[in-house]
């Protein structure tokens, strides 16, 4: 079927979305590259090439702070969205009776404003706010609580909420695939409730676990509002750095190399983590 | 008994989902400035005051725009890949999706930033037109994994018979192919405007003086006098986006029971 002249016109097809993620991605990417190479004086480029921006990126201790900071808030955040999000997953694919209308019911919050959505959390938290004085007025404390805002606690809180439904729909999709035969196969081999969900299922759900974890991962560890709104300076990730060199310190060449560092590090972290899981998943079946 | 716990969990993390959502109805209400318990009473004031904010329709003007814009664009964009990869067997056919899809693993942050850069070296306007070009980015790949979802149960028998029918390549799209795709192009739509229309970190950088509505309530964030009006126009975006949500389910189940519309 799939002769010359055939998958000619597939190609001559696909031409024109590969353009514009040519022009819109890859040349943009590229142009990060060579930005990130640039020499500057003060805030104007000198005409010259140096790796000073890496240098800096990688050796200065407060920067390599902050990228810990960031991969160990995103990396939380994965693991808490996971978590909790995969029992509300099998409940719905093994127990509900009205599947359709628990997914609805799931994603119908995801459907407001992201930015009004993370700042809900603010007003939550918040010194003066919904938790603060709902305590109060019931005499349960007399001050505010100041340890709920402005620190990685609340970054992981708000992040786990705004990005559930992206754990929720790949887990459930994976475990609702799952051949129920071979449960059934499992409990007559006389494996118990707890062993069978270890040995058939969980393994076989790895795939949605695995997809969550990436599609969570990787866009909280460059998340900006977020931080921004409930982090404070305590809780302050990579992308507000980032921000910072292109919007008011004006140092593009070092907004650049943040950028890619903190891409690569990203992607190998993803990397490692799906073959790591892979790994466990064969060993564990 | 385990079942019993599953069904309290279920429950309490739908609680967790919902109570940050509710905040913005609640306080839309509330006749009070302070985002605060007590609450002081029923009001309309803040939605009366949305409407005479001139800023905010203008940036919601904006938003519509680049929305429906990136939307038909992505949507168009999205279909041309996904025909191309369903239906001919291509050569690398698997690292181009990958290469398309790319944007879903990197964070907003650089895309905006690496999209800024290329404005700069183009001398092309910070603007609506730019905001769009970025959007485009983000959608693309979502409108591909929706429109490839659709493609792949589609019976090429169809068109086939359509041809030999008598019919031509364009009657025969129009007639056969389109209605058959129709509903996974709606989802698509939907889809791609939603991101769009809710975009903040791209379009921070690129729309300079053209904001969208994202960027409006940013800016009204700093000032807690203005926070009741953003929650009433969060209330309000919430309410339209459940509706679509729901017409749209609604279309995509009437075409996976009916898969002969249009025929």
């Amino acid at each position: 079927m799939a002769d010359g002249r055939k998958s000619g016109a597939g190609y001559l097809l696909l031409s024109p979305t590969l353009a514009v993620m040519a022009l819109a991605l890859a040349a943009p990417l590229a142009l990060l590259f060579i930005y990130s190479l640039k020499s500057q004086t003060g805030i104007v480029f000198d005409g010259g090439w140096t790796l000073a921006q890496y240098g800096e990126v990688l050796g200065r201790t407060s920067y390599r702070a902050l990228f810990a900071r960031s991969l160990w808030i995103s990396g939380l955040v994965t693991l808490a969205t996971v978590a909790l999000a995969y029992p509300m997953a099998y409940f719905v694919a093994f127990h509900a009776r009205r599947k359709f209308l628990w997914l609805v019911a799931l994603t119908i919050p995801f459907w407001t404003s992201y930015l009004l959505r993370v700042f809900a959390w603010k007003i939550i938290l918040g010194y003066g706010g919904v938790i603060n004085s709902g305590l109060i007025r019931l005499h349960l404390i007399d001050q505010p609580l100041g340890f709920l805002l402005y620190n990685p606690f609340a970054v992981v809180v708000t992040l786990a909420h705004a990005w559930a439904a992206f754990a929720i729909l790949p887990i459930y999709v994976s475990l609702e695939k799952i051949d129920r035969s071979l449960l059934e196969a499992a409990g007559d081999l006389g494996d118990g409730a707890l062993r069978r969900f270890l040995r058939v299922t969980l393994p076989l759900s790895m795939p949605g676990v695995i997809g969550a974890a990436i599609l969570i991962f990787v866009p909280t560890t460059g998340d900006y509002v977020t931080p921004e709104l409930v982090g404070g300076t305590r809780g302050t990730m990579i992308a507000n750095l980032i921000e910072v060199q292109f919007n008011t310190a004006g140092n593009w060449p070092l907004g650049a190399a943040l950028a890619l560092v903190s891409m690569a590090m990203v992607a190998v972290i993803a990397g490692l983590f799906v073959a790591a899981a892979r790994a466990a998943t064969r060993a564990a079946r | 008994m385990k079942n019993k716990s599953l069904v309290l969990y279920a429950f309490a993390y739908l609680a967790f989902l919902y109570v940050p959502v509710l905040v913005l109805p609640v306080f839309s209400f509330n006749n009070s400035q302070f985002i605060a318990f007590p609450l002081s009473g029923f009001t309309t004031r803040w939605y009366a005051g949305l409407s005479a904010d001139s800023a905010m329709l203008h940036a919601l003007g904006n938003s519509l725009k680049a929305g429906i814009v990136t939307a038909l664009l992505s949507t168009l964009l999205g279909l041309l890949a996904a025909k191309a990869v369903t239906q001919y067997r291509l050569r690398g056919a698997g690292a181009l999706l990958g290469f398309i899809s790319l944007p879903l693993f990197i964070p907003d942050i650089v895309l905006g930033i690496s999209l800024l850069l290329l404005l700069g070296a183009t001398g092309f306007p910070l603007s609506l037109a730019a905001v769009v070009l970025g959007h485009m980015l983000v959608c693309v790949p979502f409108a591909l994994t929706v429109l490839i979802a659709r493609l792949e149960g589609f019976d090429r028998n169809l068109e086939e018979a359509s041809a030999d029918l008598g019919e031509s390549a364009l009657m025969t799209f129009w007639r056969v192919t389109f209605p058959l795709m129709l509903p996974g192009i709606a989802a698509s739509l939907l889809l791609t405007f939603i991101t769009s229309f809710d975009e903040f970190l791209v379009a921070y950088f690129l729309s300079g003086t053209e904001a969208t509505l994202p960027i409006y309530i940013w800016g009204q964030l700093r000032f807690p006098e203005r926070l009741p009006m953003v929650l009433a126009l969060g209330t309000i975006i919430l309410a339209i986006s459940v509706a679509l949500v729901v017409l749209a389910e609604h279309v995509r189940n009437l075409g996976v029971k009916k898969p002969m519309v249009g025929a």
